[in-house]
Parts: C-alpha cells; sequence; structure tokens
C-alpha cells in the first residue's frame, strides 16, 4: 500500500450528496477477477453517455460533457471534493479500488458511510472530514479558479489551500500511522513476522506432521 | 491449567499473540482455495509484491462453477461455457503455477468439492486451524479441526502472512444422546438440531457436538454435521477426537505415517474437551426423537419432521415469524396444514459438500436400486463430492444402479447447490435436494429447495413427491 504523508494535487468535485456505491461503480464491473483496473469504470453511469460493459475499451465511449470529472480543468485531479454521506451503499471495496485506480489519493467531504470509510485506509486512500461549510467554501473556491489545487498534510492534519487558509481534521491516530507507514492490515500482521517465525518454529518441534506435507 | 474445551485447546494451540483489544493473531495450518474467492487475493499480492508466506499450507482445486456434465468436462477448462467461470478456472491454474500452490486441477484425480477433498486427501489433519474462502468450511470440524470460511481479503492475509486477526468465540455444546432409529441420518441430525436452536441459534459461538448419537456416526456423517454449523450461525462446529478420527486418517496421501502418524495420534487424542470444561450454551437433544427431516420453506430452520404437515401461519404466536412463515409458504407455492408428503417434486439433486462423499453415493444407492425414477421428475441429479467418491463408487458399481434407475450420474463440483454454472432449478420447480442451503433463488431463480438427507432426495426420485424413506427401508430389511 501507497505511503501518505503529505500530498498536493488538482482538486476534482463530485458536487452532490449521497453517492453510493453503485455510483461509485457499478454492479457490472464486479464480475470482474481482478482488483485493479477500475478506474476507467468510476462513476461510469455518470461519466459516459453509453452503458459501461466489463472489458471494453473506455477510450473510444461516448463522454458525458456535463460531468465535470471530464472537463479539461479538472484532468489529473487527485483529491475529490465531495458532499455528505459519501460512498454509501454495499460493503464492495471495489469503490475504493476504483478511486486509487482513477488516480484519487484523497477525499475531502462532511461525512461517509461507515464500510466505505474503513475500506479507504485499507487501500492508500486518505478521507478526510471537514465541516458542511468548509467543503462550501472549498467548491466556491474551486469553481472560481482553473488548476485549483490543496495540499493535505496528514502529519499536522491540515488541509492549506492556495491563499494559505488551513483547515484542521480529525482522524484516528492508529489509522493514520497505518496510512503514514504504508501499512495495510497485512503490512501490520507482518509487524509481527519474528513472532510468526518463532511460533512456526516451536510448532515445528512439537507436531512437525504439520510442515512440509502438501509439495 | 483450568479445564478447557476442544476449541479452547485449539484456539491456544495456534495462538501467535494476544493483542490488548482482545484480538490475536491466530496461525493457520491449512488454506484451501478455490476459483471464486482467490483471484483479487493473488492480485493483491502481486501488486503489492508479497509471495506466499508458507507454499506447504496451501492446496487450491476448483469446485464452484465448473461444469458437471460429462461432456462439457471433457473438453476442459476451454469447454467450460460461460465466460466468467472460463476465466475464474484459467485464472486459478495461472495464479497456482505462478506462485507454486499446489492444485489439483479440473479433471485431475484428487479434484472435489474443497471440503470434501481436504479431508479425504489427508490435508485436513485433527488439531489443525482450517481456512478457506467458503462458508462451510466448518465442515473440517468433524476431524477436530478450528476450521471456519473467509473473506477474500483474508484469503490474501493468509497466505501473505500464514496469520489471520481473530477473536476468540464463546463455547456452545449439542449434545444428542440415543439411539438413531432406522432411516435416520446424521443430516436429519443437523437439520433437527437447527430446526431447535434456530439459524441465529449458535450466533458468535463454536458449536462442539457432542454424545453417543455423533459417537456412533462416521466421520463422513460428523462432516456432515459440522458443514451446517454455518446454518446454525456458527461459524465452527466440530467433534471431538476418538478412535474413528484416528483411523479415517491413517494412510491417506498428506497424512504422516509410520511413527509419526503415532506420535501425531497421541496429540490428536488429547483433543477432546476436558470433564469439567465449561460451555457458554448448552443445548441437549434426544436422538431417539428425531425423524427423518425435511424443510419446508425458505431458511434452514423452517424444517418439519417427514411425518408433519406444513406449519400454518396462524399457529405462529410471534407476528415477526408469522410473517416469515407468510412469506415463505408463499415463495414455497405451499399451504400450510398440508402433509409435507404431498409436496410434489420436479428434479432431485444428490450431492454438495454437505451430502456427496462415498458413504451418501451408498444410501441413495441403496434406496434406487431396483426402482425407477418417476415419470413426473424432470432431473434427478447424482453429483459425487470428488473424483475420489467417484471412482470408488464406480468401483462399487453405484453409477449403474443410479443410471439404472434414470438417475444422471455427473462429474465432481459444487453443481445445483448453487447454481453457479448450467446445473439450476427453474422458476417454481422443487427440488429434493441434499444440499445446504434453502434460500430464495439459491438453486436457480424462483426455486423451491426441500432439504433432506441422501436416501430421502432418492426415495423422492422414485415416487415424485416427498415420502418417508422408512418406508423403503422396511421394505428392504
Amino acid at each position: 500500500m501507497r505511503a501518505f504523508t503529505q500530498h498536493q494535487g488538482i482538486v476534482g468535485p463530485m458536487d452532490r450528496a449521497n453517492v453510493d456505491t453503485d455510483m461509485i461503480i457499478p454492479k457490472q464491473f464486479l464480475k470482474s477477477i481482478k482488483r485493479s483496473g477500475f478506474g476507467p469504470n468510476l462513476f461510469d453511469e455518470l461519466r459516459y453517455q453509453d452503458e459501461g460493459q466489463p472489458g471494453q475499451d473506455c477510450s473510444q465511449r461516448p463522454l458525458n460533457k456535463e460531468f465535470p470529472l471530464n472537463w479539461s480543468r479538472y484532468a489529473n485531479a487527485s483529491i475529490l471534493l465531495a458532499r455528505k454521506n459519501f460512498g454509501c451503499g454495499s460493503s464492495r471495496e471495489h469503490a475504493p479500488w476504483a478511486l486509487e485506480d482513477y488516480g484519487f489519493r484523497a477525499i475531502i467531504a462532511p461525512s461517509y458511510a461507515d464500510i466505505f470509510y474503513n475500506n479507504c485506509f485499507k487501500n492508500g486512500l486518505l478521507p478526510v472530514i471537514l465541516t458542511e461549510q468548509q467543503v462550501d467554501i472549498l467548491f466556491d473556491e474551486m469553481a472560481a479558479t482553473e488548476g485549483y489545487q490543496l495540499t493535505i498534510d496528514l502529519m499536522e492534519q491540515k488541509v492549506i489551500s492556495p491563499s494559505g487558509a488551513e483547515y484542521n481534521f480529525e482522524v484516528d491516530q492508529f489509522r493514520k500511522d497505518c496510512l503514514i507507514q504504508g501499512l495495510d492490515e497485512i503490512g501490520l500482521t507482518l509487524q509481527s513476522a519474528d513472532a510468526i517465525r518463532d511460533y512456526e518454529q516451536k510448532r515445528a518441534e512439537a507436531h512437525p506432521w504439520v510442515f512440509g506435507a502438501i509439495k | 491449567m483450568s479445564a478447557r474445551t476442544v476449541y479452547d485447546k485449539l484456539w491456544d494451540s495456534h495462538l501467535v499473540k494476544q493483542n490488548t483489544d482482545g484480538s490475536a493473531l491466530l496461525y493457520i495450518d491449512r488454506h484451501i482455495l478455490h476459483e471464486v474467492t482467490s483471484p483479487q487475493a493473488f492480485e493483491g499480492l502481486r501488486i503489492a509484491g508479497r509471495k506466499p508466506w508458507r507454499l506447504d499450507t496451501n492446496v487450491a482445486t476448483p469446485d464452484h462453477n465448473i461444469s458437471t456434465d460429462p461432456v462439457e468436462r471433457a473438453a476442459g477448462v476451454e469447454g467450460i461455457p460461460d465466460v466468467t467461470s472460463r476465466l475464474q478456472v484459467k485464472t486459478l491454474d495461472d495464479n497456482c503455477d505462478y506462485f507454486g500452490i499446489k492444485e489439483f486441477k479440473m479433471n485431475e484425480m484428487g479434484q472435489g468439492i474443497v471440503h470434501v477433498m481436504g479431508p479425504e486427501l489427508g490435508a485436513t489433519m485433527p488439531g489443525m486451524t482450517v481456512v478457506c474462502g467458503d462458508s462451510h468450511t466448518a465442515t473440517h470440524g468433524a476431524l477436530a479441526c478450528l476450521a471456519h470460511g473467509i473473506g477474500t481479503s483474508e484469503v490474501e492475509h493468509v497466505l501473505a502472512s500464514q496469520c489471520l486477526v481473530s477473536k476468540k468465540m464463546k463455547n456452545m455444546r449439542v449434545t444428542v444422546e440415543g439411539t438413531l432409529g432406522l432411516g435416520v441420518t446424521s443430516k436429519d441430525v443437523v437439520l433437527a438440531i437447527i430446526g431447535e436452536i434456530g439459524t441465529a441459534g449458535g450466533n458468535g459461538h463454536a458449536i462442539e457436538f457432542a454424545g453417543s448419537v455423533f459417537r456412533d456416526m462416521s466421520i463422513e456423517g460428523r462432516m456432515t454435521v459440522c458443514n451446517m454449523a454455518i446454518e446454525a450461525g456458527a461459524r465452527v462446529g466440530l467433534v471431538a477426537v476418538d478412535e474413528k478420527t484416528v483411523e479415517y486418517c491413517r494412510g491417506r496421501q498428506f497424512m504422516p505415517s509410520g511413527e509419526m502418524f503415532e506420535q501425531a495420534a497421541d496429540y490428536w487424542r488429547t483433543l477432546v474437551s476436558d470433564k469439567d470444561a465449561v460451555f457458554d450454551t448448552e443445548v441437549v437433544i434426544n436422538g431417539e426423537d428425531i425423524a427423518p427431516q425435511v424443510s419446508w420453506g425458505t431458511s434452514p430452520e423452517m424444517v418439519v419432521p417427514v411425518t408433519a404437515v406444513i406449519p400454518k401461519v396462524e399457529d405462529q404466536t410471534d407476528p415477526v415469524k408469522q410473517k416469515g412463515v407468510e412469506r415463505a409458504l408463499e415463495y414455497m407455492g405451499l399451504k400450510g396444514g398440508a402433509p409435507i408428503t404431498s409436496v410434489d417434486v420436479d428434479r432431485v439433486f444428490i450431492g454438495s459438500c454437505t451430502n456427496s462423499r462415498i458413504e451418501d453415493m451408498r444410501a441413495a444407492a441403496a434406496v434406487v436400486k431396483g426402482h425407477k425414477v418417476a415419470s413426473s421428475i424432470k432431473q434427478a441429479l447424482v453429483v459425487p463430492g470428488s473424483q475420489l467418491v467417484k471412482a470408488q463408487a464406480e468401483a462399487e458399481g453405484l453409477d449403474k444402479i443410479f443410471i439404472e434407475a434414470g438417475l444422471d450420474w455427473r462429474e465432481p463440483g459444487c453443481s445445483m447447490c448453487l447454481a453457479m454454472n448450467a446445473d439450476k432449478l427453474g422458476a417454481g420447480e422443487h427440488c429434493a435436494s441434499t444440499s445446504n442451503r434453502n434460500f430464495e433463488g439459491r438453486q436457480g431463480n424462483g426455486g423451491r429447495t426441500h432439504l433432506m438427507s441422501p436416501a430421502m432426495a432418492a426415495a423422492a426420485a422414485i415416487t415424485g413427491h416427498i415420502v418417508d424413506v422408512r418406508e423403503f427401508v422396511g421394505e428392504q430389511s
């Protein structure tokens, strides 16, 4: 998992409340055997004029020109500015996979659905919570300024705007540590690698038949 | 040390690290993989640049969505008609080749339903922790294993670290004493237990099945019981080790041999609950009272003895239950108050990780021998649980008995239990099924499942309706 300490990038909008996981990545893409490559299908129904199917070459599909993330000024956006209850609906981890694969490193919203919020941290995405008023200000500034960028400093737990305004945010210490170190749950367990090896050594002495049987 | 249950002993012996928040790092001895829940786990490893922690712990096989039709099967992986299924099976093959994981490929001797394959190859050994990306993994608890299903992200976690972050469950003991009547099988026992405690009865618990009924049962029968622990809400079901367990293990492919086998067996014999061990929850059922069971509704707890009538909505006192019964009767197209034996059957399915082992094949064959499938039956499938079961059944001539009686003898796989391949029910069709779940649509959209034992399903194939198998058993004895 990619570590997250500080990130500066272009901000793109998703200006509606209760964006659900089916909107983030429609269900027809769940049959995949992959967990990568969902980026071209992020917000598929909003982004394209046709109905998306798995395995398509999305570069040939007709874009919905009304959809802001299709506008050149938001190309290469890596911070998604969103509204409340972002990521509601199913528990599918495909939602953060798609956001991450598209190129987003962080989301800023007033609130998130619980499971989605958890899933973001597992996949190296930082979901920042600011107040509705603060999010309103950022939406206004972004609309007024082409190429609008924000800096998110996870170490200091701050969002810094081009004007120098700083917005503090809260994040669970444990999750923060994992993101800063780029540790997913497996990475965390592997920090106990020595304990696992010690266990295996003792076990192999006591119950040798458990090891080496399957070749 | 204070008195411990089998589950306590298994937990203690696999504890790598106890965390302060109550969770623990638990060591996993055996990891079984199949085509549906593993692809993203392998890809996760690749993305993170990780390798499997240990290779000699993993064993893989395709089972969930492969064809059971002999002609399609003979065409190999390329012959799998559904694109997604074909891709999943190919991907499992590729991943196992790439990472060096032992796989029994689709048409290879050894292949089978994961929960049939593991024990019969001796990959599952008593005292192990066993996991698989499938909720019926508790099956392996019949060999006194701590076995449970896991999700895809946990499949990746186990591959990468050989551990799981777990929380200890509560202990529950279900004791069934007495002797089972003629025609009453392990399937009837577990259905009766689920009928008694309900589908949430075992929530948060590891269930130990104890008492003379389980002691008298074969290991295969114990697997049928543990298999359905999840249908009683428990992720873990198990039976303590006895001499039957030890003898079952002797001589199997991956088992130790010679002196090491005896050393292992000495340890396995300690896997019994201490006399003074305390269980958080105790359930006692009289084995003599259990009749052959049939499910009438859309949840495994909606089960009645074959001698009973289908429940009526108005007989339910609890309004929530009343609604559930009403909805289930509507879906099943049944009338409360009618005898369960009045239900006509369209298809019969004998198979699944619950009931596709050799003794299940024998029990079904014994009933159909010398009879013909009723003309009203559209299809009667017999799907052996593994290549080894199939070979053994054919060596005993069981395939011929089935074919002569008019049943289809198929290739090993999960088949109509979950209808991920072409074996499925049409809307409104009733199925006498030896599988484990009768949820709405489980065996095909609009399909109506009646769970029962292999002998009962075989009897239904012959009469064309649900019938008390004891009428057939009586005729034979």
